[in-house]
């Protein structure tokens, strides 16, 4: 946790690329849901939007420039998340 | 006076996370209720998402990507002591916030229009799923659309603080934080428009 000394500066052209890859990715989303896949569009669109949390949570809230204690509180909270909605369906698809 | 003030921005930094995660968690509910339903009603959700336009939603995804770009710019700019290109970036931030709250107010109105509402005639005398469907589609956008206001508002108040002078690059965790809230919002947009608009 250094960062109090010298905070990140990401730079315009960083954050631009980034916001580029996103509104391409948005693109490839649409495009991907109107293919006949079946069920898998539901994980393939899923899967994108993971990618494109991925990439906000990264660059633009800094987080691949953050210690490791909110790195670790993150996962946590996104674990928690993951078991709070997997057992549901564990109950929901097998009851 | 001349006494420096006490600051601790990794602090504040940490708070807002914490926040945050009960925010993930709270959409999170919500999305998981979505998920059971579907998994109980996939004939009525398919039904009720065709309903909805994708070309306003994909709209709003272009929007509130390219406004999370100005916060995020509006960071770097304040960082590198650039104070008035802070305030025109968080500017456009929050052109994009009403914007976005523009194409909400008349996608709405014309779900409105087409008597699809909760306790509409057409929702009442029509399958359950469906109810269930716009239920939650009201509830969850009207949600999200609750946190740009609020998001918006905060940015508000965050610009003017930069033009006083108040927020610069050696005290910017408002901003900072601000643009993370931000951020958020656009983070749970990015699940909502795939659940709701296109895999439907």
């Amino acid at each position: 946790m250094t960062r109090d000394q010298e905070p990140h500066i990401v730079s315009f052209a960083k954050l631009t690329a980034v916001w580029l890859t996103l509104l391409a990715l948005t693109g490839l989303t649409v495009w991907v849901s109107r293919l006949d896949l079946g069920v898998n569009r539901v994980w393939g669109a899923l899967a994108i939007a993971m990618l494109k949390s991925g990439l906000v949570i990264a660059f633009f809230m800094h987080m691949k420039y953050e210690g490791r204690l909110l790195r670790w509180l993150l996962f946590v909270a996104l674990l928690t998340l993951a078991i709070f909605i997997g057992f549901t369906f564990f109950d929901v698809l097998y009851r | 006076m001349s006494q420096p003030q006490h600051r601790d921005h990794a602090g504040a930094t940490l708070g807002m996370w914490l926040f945050l995660f009960t925010e993930l968690i709270l959409f999170g509910g919500l999305f998981l209720l979505y998920a059971v339903y579907l998994a109980r009603y996939p004939h009525e959700f398919s039904v009720g998402g065709k309903e909805l336009n994708v070309v306003f939603g994909a709209g709003n995804t272009i929007v509130l990507l390219t406004s999370s770009l100005l916060a995020a710019m509006a960071v770097t700019a304040v960082q590198r002591g650039q104070q008035r290109a802070t305030a025109i970036l968080l500017g456009g931030t929050i052109f994009c916030a009403l914007l976005f709250l523009g194409i909400k107010y008349v996608e709405w109105s014309a779900k409105i229009g087409h008597n699809i509402y909760p306790g509409s005639i057409r929702l009442r005398t029509g399958p359950p799923g469906e109810s269930v469907f716009f239920s939650l589609y009201y509830l969850t956008t009207g949600l999200h659309g609750l946190h740009v206001l609020i998001g918006g508002t905060l940015l508000a108040f965050v610009t003017v603080r930069v033009q006083q002078g108040k927020i610069d690059s050696t005290n910017y965790s408002w901003l900072e934080n601000g643009a993370l809230y931000w951020h958020l919002v656009d983070l749970i947009w990015i699940f909502i428009f795939p659940l709701y608009y296109l895999i439907l």
